[in-house]
């Protein structure tokens, strides 16, 4: 019973330090071309992150079956690279067609983001540090999803400074992907404050 | 002689008019997470030039064989095993700085410059010109992360590559080594960018005015 | 000089910005006097150098971007002077150039200048601060006019002890006492409670801000650190909660419009406070609460929308196409 809770903890924790302390965006830099590329409206951020939290989940999910039961009984753990990314290929590539055909309404949603996934080095970085990181089958789909959820959080919160500063007086050369940069490294001071909350 | 000129025009273009990381704004990812000293700005660049170079080389010459429906998965495929080369390689022979980049040598597989030169550039192009348009490319990307880098490790640190510069008397900002030192500096050095160009497209204008 | 149209609800006809700097500017005083009576003249030479940083930070930019210079509007004096309170009495002079030139020109002016940033600059300024040269700025030294014992003390003040994992402290009458009165080491502005206080108390009254923000982040901070298992008067006037709900949180460009988003923003300050003084990495979490709330200010604004006032601001819009 014990151990139970002390596991339930644990896995909380780790939600939090997926979402807060070690953001990927602002903590590890993983996802920034479509965070600053789909962040210029708060609606779109929203069908971005959810996108990415799905496919992100389900490629921990693969990947992490293929390379235990498939590369490392094989002894071809250097292929990992590429085997993953056709895997995120194929998987992007089989939800589409799947939303397309079970739920057009979500396909409607979210179907302009899937195709962008695949270069998103996000979902691919998430599957190798599943395995770097040497974590099981529940922490590899967890850390997918949460960490998906802190890139939603942090393009969520972009898309909406953003929309703010439309109608704000910046500097010409400053415009664009510069002014982006700095807000983004102005929120960055802000998610300092959770480093330290999972040790 | 035309033709040389033709490919260094090619070859400048990455590294000046088009140059990745200041003007496109690709590959963004390792362009602030590995800046954290000069060293890993090099080391980064390299490997991503190597990859480049290579992988136009060869899209350009499988670029009338590739059918145009899977044409992003065979590129895919192509760059992928380029970087796992690198990968292996830097693992063997330099592992400081396999450790110090981390995630970031596979991660190569998506860097949208180079999947990007494949799409726009090398399925287009001749093989000479792809390959100098690689290595103008990379060259341009790995100047202007070893800059960032430059910047951050001697604000963040006091030193460049490693030697003290600033003095012991400087105490460093540790801010720049940190995240929030790599999108500011970014951020900065962007706009900076955006307005020495402008300044440079007036001034020509204005001369061009002045001809006529 | 008016504030910007995101900033209107706050701001009732015919005052100015000017004015409303000038108000927070005299609410500031008892804060300065107490810091500078507990910690002396190398105090008020910090706020100085960092209010005259401040001026001349937003004048050089303006000048150089060939933008209308505005420091008559004082909210760069006011910028620089809070800069300067949240340092510690013994920095180096350079912290409070390095604090001031980067809320002025890195959070502010960047952005368009006054109104359209969307983070508070002192506060991201003292988050700088404290990541960049962490030493100087945790090193707080005992106040001169008082009896306090140890020499300098190192940590933010008695923060650490409180929220111990291990034996959460509660402060004795004496110690809240001395936290009223500013005997105790801490930045220059934040020492004394009660000079806080008063200072709350003029901007109530000439209605500069109302009670919505300052009165829910203290509430929450004390509801949550009662669950959290600390104390929560100590847990109050300890620390920059009280400066930081008083001074800083109300902000008006960096706060929520509506009355609504207000009391969710305050509500949000004060949790994340407990939750990163007892869990976090830093012993302070004031300015990382304020940030974060900060970055979702935008995002209350949008979902929150004002009833009454965006219905009077159609009027007007309406009025003046007219």
């Amino acid at each position: 019973m014990m151990s139970e809770a002390t596991g339930i903890v644990k896995i909380l924790l780790f939600m939090v330090s997926c979402v807060f302390t070690s953001n990927y965006i602002f903590s590890q830099f993983l996802g920034i071309c479509p965070f600053l590329g789909v962040s210029n409206k708060v609606e779109t951020a929203v069908g971005m992150g959810l996108a990415v939290t799905f496919v992100m989940g389900l490629a921990s999910l693969f990947t992490w079956v293929i390379y235990r039961f498939v590369l490392l009984t094989l002894g071809l753990e250097y292929l990992r690279t590429i085997s993953f990314i056709l895997v995120i290929a194929a998987l992007v590539q089989f939800v589409e067609m799947f939303l397309k055909k079970s739920s057009p309404s979500l396909y409607k949603a979210l179907g302009i983001y899937l195709p962008l996934i695949t270069t998103n080095c996000a979902v691919l970085a998430v599957t190798l540090m599943n395995i770097d990181g040497a974590y099981n089958l529940l922490y590899s789909v967890l850390n997918g999803v949460f960490s998906a959820i802190g890139f939603l959080v942090a393009i969520v919160l972009m898309a909406g400074v953003r929309e703010r500063l439309e109608t704000a007086n910046i500097l010409k050369p400053l415009r664009g992907f510069s002014i982006n940069l700095v807000i983004a490294g102005l929120m960055s001071i802000a998610f300092m404050g959770f480093s330290g909350l999972v040790k | 002689m035309r033709k040389s000129k033709e490919l260094g025009s090619v070859f400048l273009n990455g590294i000046i008019t088009e140059n990745p990381t200041f003007r496109l704004v690709l590959g963004t990812c390792p362009t602030m997470a590995i800046t954290t000293q000069a060293m890993n700005g090099i080391g980064m660049g390299a490997a991503a030039t190597f990859v480049l170079v290579c992988s136009n080389i060869v899209i350009s010459l499988l670029r009338n064989f590739i059918p145009d429906k899977v044409r992003i998965p065979a590129f895919v495929v192509v760059i992928c095993t380029f970087v796992t080369m690198v990968q292996m390689f830097m693992q063997a022979f330099v592992p400081a700085l396999y450790d110090a980049l981390g995630v970031f040598i596979p991660l190569i597989v998506v860097n949208c410059i180079i999947l990007a030169r494949a799409e726009a550039f090398a399925s287009k192009n001749g093989v000479l010109r792809s390959a100098m348009d690689g290595l103008g490319m990379g060259i341009g990307f790995t100047l202007a992360i070893t800059i960032i880098g430059t910047i951050r490790e001697l604000l963040g640190n006091g030193t460049v590559f490693g030697a003290n510069i600033l003095g012991t008397a400087y105490e460093p900002m540790l801010l720049m080594i940190l995240p929030t030192g790599g999108f500011l500096t970014y951020g900065i050095l962007l706009g900076v960018m955006n307005y020495l160009t402008s300044r440079h497209d007036k001034k020509k204008l204005r001369k061009g005015g002045a001809q006529l | 000089m008016s504030l910007r149209i995101s900033t209107a609800p706050h701001i009732r006809k015919g005052v100015t910005t000017q004015k409303v700097m000038l108000h927070v500017l005299i609410a500031l005083v008892p804060c300065v006097i107490a810091g500078i009576y507990r910690f002396g003249f190398g105090a008020a030479l910090l706020l100085a150098i960092s209010m005259c940083t401040a001026m001349l930070a937003e004048l050089i930019f303006q000048k150089l971007a060939k933008k209308p210079v505005t420091t008559n509007d004082l909210s760069a004096l006011l910028t620089g002077l809070i800069v300067g309170l949240n340092l510690p009495p013994q920095a180096p002079w350079w912290l409070a150039v390095v604090g001031s030139a980067f809320a002025i020109i890195l959070v502010k002016q960047l952005f368009g200048g006054i109104g359209d940033n969307f983070m508070n600059p002192a506060m991201a300024a003292r988050a700088v601060l404290l990541a960049s040269w962490p030493v100087h700025m945790t090193k707080f030294i005992a106040p001169i006019n008082g009896n306090f014992g140890a020499d300098v003390i190192s940590g933010a003040t008695q923060l650490t002890a409180i929220n111990s994992v291990n034996s959460p402290l509660t402060l004795s009458g004496a110690d809240l006492f001395n936290h009223f009165t500013g005997n105790i080491p801490g930045a220059i502005g934040e020492v004394s409670k009660a000079m806080i206080v008063l200072g709350l108390v003029y901007l109530l009254l000439t209605r500069v801000i109302t009670w919505h923000i300052p009165v829910t982040m203290v509430a929450s901070a004390a509801l949550m650190s009662l669950i959290l298992g600390g104390d929560p008067l100590s847990n109050i006037v300890s620390g920059g909660l009280l400066f930081g709900a008083v001074y800083m949180a109300t902000d008006y460009t960096t706060s929520p419009m509506t009355k609504k988003g207000q009391v969710i923003f305050g509500a949000g300050c004060g949790i994340f406070v407990c939750i990163i003084r007892k869990y976090g990495a830093y012993p302070e979490g004031v300015t990382y609460a304020i940030l974060f709330m900060n970055c979702l200010t935008p995002l209350l604004d949008k979902f929150i929308r004002p009833r009454v006032y965006g219905a009077e601001k159609k009027q007007k819009e309406a009025k003046a196409d007219a």
